[in-house]
């Protein structure tokens, strides 16, 4: 009896790499690389916005609060796809910076004004150094940071309803939530 | 013919040793030595370009690539070394962009997991062999090599003595019996 079964092992071996190549095969995003920047601090930066030029924004104008950076661009077609959808996340109160990377600023600013702009501000990334930085490879891209700029996930893609549902409003939450305890905690300190 | 051959052949082969030197680079970088520039060229081979993921960043002309150059020179010519380069690459895009994976944490799967492929291989390929190996030893213990057509013959003999034996034993009973056979 076990000499039969011995026979199976080849088949059995040979049915896990079926199955292991099947799933390489189907993977979601198979380009998506980790980041290597998850639970790292943002980079320091200092860089002129898009609407305004003269204004220089640097790594402390984006913490206070849970929010998104959006990588984006004019050039890239994936973005203007997902441009409404960040427009509603807006308006629902999300905080969104924009990181607008490597791109032609009159063009950035006719789209942010023929578009609707859901970005807080957009930094002028024209070189593309925050960008690396950042650990980013193409856009758009989207980072979920905590109140103290600590970033939490990265989103390679699109953001529509179903990512949004799926993988940024739970954690969104989770970390808005733990921002929450943490500045109740702090006043707890003071009031002592 | 022969000639037109050889000589083709050796314009093939030619090229193919030059290939390796045709970089895909072609910004006009300027580096203070010529052993600066090699270890550019090194380390921007070695260097996997993230978005387009089958290539070096020397190969590259992704945009992305063309940054990446342009931050490995900067770091160069502050006067750092490889590493700092290399990690430099590695906080900001993980255990990807290296060509040659770091012998560490998960990447031990990636070195060990041949060998012990091979071991289990090598292992089952012993106990295959030996287990052949005991089975032919029994049946040429059985019957060894070089004496089995005697003692067939042998064997043959005594079995037809004994059924004749046999044969002549039941005829003489029968006939004692009923006398009918």
């Amino acid at each position: 009896m076990k000499r039969r079964l011995q026979l199976f092992l080849p088949l059995a071996i040979f049915l896990g790499l079926c199955l292991m190549f099947y799933v390489a095969l189907f993977r979601d995003n198979p380009g998506e690389l980790p980041s290597a920047l998850l639970d790292q601090p943002l980079p320091t930066f200092e860089l002129a916005t898009v609407k305004n030029p003269d204004r220089t924004v640097t790594r402390e104008s984006l913490l206070g609060e849970v929010a998104l950076i959006n990588v984006w661009a004019t050039w890239c077609p994936a973005c203007r796809v997902e441009h409404p959808y960040l427009v509603d996340l807006a308006n629902k109160g999300i905080p969104i910076y924009g990181v607008n990377y490597k791109d032609d600023q009159p063009e950035a600013r006719k789209w942010l004004k023929t578009l609707h702009d859901p970005y807080r501000f957009s930094i002028n990334d024209k070189s593309g150094s925050l960008g690396i930085d950042l650990g980013v490879y193409g856009a758009p891209e989207t980072y979920l940071i905590d109140h103290q700029g600590v970033i939490r996930y990265k989103h390679v893609g699109i953001v529509d309803a179903n990512v949004w549902k799926n993988d940024l409003e739970p954690r969104f939450r989770h970390l808005k939530e733990k921002a929450l305890k943490a500045t109740a905690n702090n006043h707890e300190e003071e009031a002592i | 013919m022969m000639k037109r051959i050889t000589s083709r052949l050796i314009i093939v082969l030619s090229a193919i040793l030059f290939m390796g030197t045709a970089y895909g680079v072609i910004d006009s970088y300027e580096f203070s030595t010529p052993e600066q520039e090699q270890r550019f060229f090194e380390l921007t081979n070695e260097l996997r370009c993230p978005k387009c993921q089958n290539q070096s960043i020397a190969d590259s002309n992704a945009p992305i690539a063309q940054d990446l150059r342009r931050e490995v020179r900067r770091l160069l010519n502050e006067g750092a070394d490889n590493q700092t380069v290399v990690d430099f690459m590695l906080a900001r895009y993980g255990d990807f962009v290296l060509y040659k994976p770091r012998l560490s944490g998960v990447n031990l799967v990636l070195w060990l997991g041949p060998l012990l492929l091979l071991l289990a291989g090598l292992t089952v390929l012993v106990v295959v062999v030996r287990r052949h190996k005991a089975v032919v030893a029994e049946s040429t213990q059985a019957v060894p090599e070089g004496q089995s057509v005697e003692e067939e013959a042998l064997l043959d003999q005594k079995l037809n003595r004994f059924l004749a034996d046999s044969l002549s034993e039941r005829s003489s009973e029968d006939k004692e019996t009923d006398g009918k056979e």
